[in-house]
């Protein structure tokens, strides 16, 4: 998962500055991946070169808050409706990517969920088929480790399961506590200061 | 096509209490092919199955078996097409407790006429597939679950059938049958029958052709037909 695309996710909400969108890029993946205020900066530069967010004049606290462009936005929606291919991506991408929909204005949470089964099922399905061919039993070694990628392909689906039936009883909380509107981030990091 | 739902809706009850079982769907299944069903609880995978045996009707919309449009055959027509050509394993299994493992797998096909002696045959035979020849002369309380599991699927295996429907066949068994199972229920798909899976596994679904998402009663997503999968482990290899 690159941060290009968590940063992304989050100015769909609205323009922010750095450290809201540090505290917010915390928050959403549960502190799973810290992310220092240089990574965001360095970030944020590369994303305004190549157009796919504008700089908004400083605050009088003197930060400078970042908007989306239209080609940031046309990009993070393909983000989320692009289902990640299980050989070349690291292991929590899709943990991170599901964080950031439930709290991303405008994402078919359930059609994500859903992209994803559906890719990661088709992948089962050949890992099957070279099983199916493997019949002989001196291919055990080559068919535990089909298997292996079996299990954990079969282990997503069942997260992705237990994802659809928690959203199914899902109510967004109040702004302010889950989802980061900016001016409690603002808060927060005042408080951190 | 062996097997075909057109514009299936099935509700239960009316008004206010009305079940929206199936909304709306369709699907085909071609001799050769091995169509999954999957779904949250309740999102009508035993409906629609139940619906391609010929054991409910639809309520709006036709099934069409071999050809022949359900709603339009009498209880007799019925009943013969059920024996000949299409094989279930039923969530609960269904086995008859009088009578013993290879009894309950013959009795398809006697009641479809066959004699005796050929019949319990065969059934011996399918018990052998499912690697329980010698459980034959057993009553289903005399067997574990999920050697009863194993019964059920070869009286749905036994003879001819062109249709195998399945209603989460590997319920009750561990990893090894349960993949056995699923590779008796592709060899004889892939020996001309049309098949239908009902699982909440996805190892099992895997096996399918074609996997099929339910959601409320309607299709909401389908697997692409399999390809070659020689790519997927390019990165590896
Ligand atoms: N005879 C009936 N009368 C009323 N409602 C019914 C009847 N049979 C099924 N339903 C309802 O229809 C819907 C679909 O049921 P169905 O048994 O097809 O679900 P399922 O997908 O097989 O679920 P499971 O995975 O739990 O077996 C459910 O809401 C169920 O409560
Ligand atoms: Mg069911």
């Amino acid at each position: 998962m690159s941060i290009r695309h968590g940063l992304l996710a989050l100015l769909e909400r609205g323009p922010m500055y750095g450290y809201q969108l540090r505290a917010a890029f915390e928050e959403s993946t549960g502190a799973t991946w810290p992310l220092n205020i240089g990574q965001v900066y360095t970030t944020l530069s590369r994303l305004e070169r190549d157009g796919l967010v504008r700089p908004l004049p400083e605050n009088d606290g003197g930060q400078r808050p970042y908007e989306l462009t239209d080609l940031g936005r046309a990009e993070i929606a393909v983000w989320f409706v692009t289902p990640i291919s299980r050989t070349d991506r690291p292991r929590d991408e899709l943990a991170i990517k599901l964080a950031l929909a439930l709290t991303t204005p405008g994402v078919d949470v359930r059609a994500v969920v859903q992209t994803q089964r559906t890719a990661t099922i088709q992948t089962l399905q050949e890992l099957t088929r070279l099983k199916q061919r493997s019949d002989d039993p001196g291919d055990l070694s080559w068919r535990l480790i089909l298997d292996a990628m079996v299990f954990q392909a079969e282990a997503e689906v069942r997260w992705l399961d237990h994802c659809e039936a928690s959203l199914v009883r899902y109510r967004p909380s109040a702004p302010g506590s889950a989802a980061v509107a900016p001016e409690a981030a603002d808060d927060r990091s005042e408080a951190r200061k | 096509m062996i097997l075909e739902l057109r514009g299936v809706h099935r509700t239960h009850g009316t008004g206010e209490t009305a079940v929206h079982a199936l909304r709306g769907v369709d699907l085909g299944v071609a001799a050769g092919e091995l169509v999954a069903v999957m779904g949250p609880s309740g999102s009508g995978k035993s409906t629609l199955l139940n619906l391609a045996g010929g054991l409910d009707s639809p309520s709006q919309g036709e099934v069409v078996v071999e050809g022949e449009v359900l709603g339009t055959l009498n209880r007799k027509q019925l009943a013969r097409l059920r024996r000949r050509f299409v094989g279930y394993v039923f969530q609960d299994l269904n086995l008859l407790a009088s009578l013993t493992a290879v009894e309950n797998v013959a009795l398809p096909l006697e009641l479809d006429g066959m004699a005796v002696r050929k019949a319990r045959k065969l059934a011996a035979a399918a018990l052998d597939e499912v690697a329980l020849a010698e459980l034959a002369p057993r009553f289903p309380d005399e067997m574990s679950g999920g050697q009863q599991q194993r019964v059920a699927i070869a009286r749905a295996l036994v003879g001819d059938r062109r249709l195998v429907l399945a209603d989460e066949p590997t319920g009750a068994l561990d990893s090894q049958t349960g993949e056995a199972v699923l590779r008796l229920l592709r060899a004889r798909v892939d020996a001309g029958a049309a098949g239908v899976l009902v699982t909440h596994e996805a190892r099992h679904a895997a096996w399918a052709d074609r996997v099929v998402f339910l959601r409320d009663g309607v299709v909401v997503d389908t697997t692409s037909p399999v390809g070659e999968p020689e790519q997927l482990l390019g990165v590896q290899a």
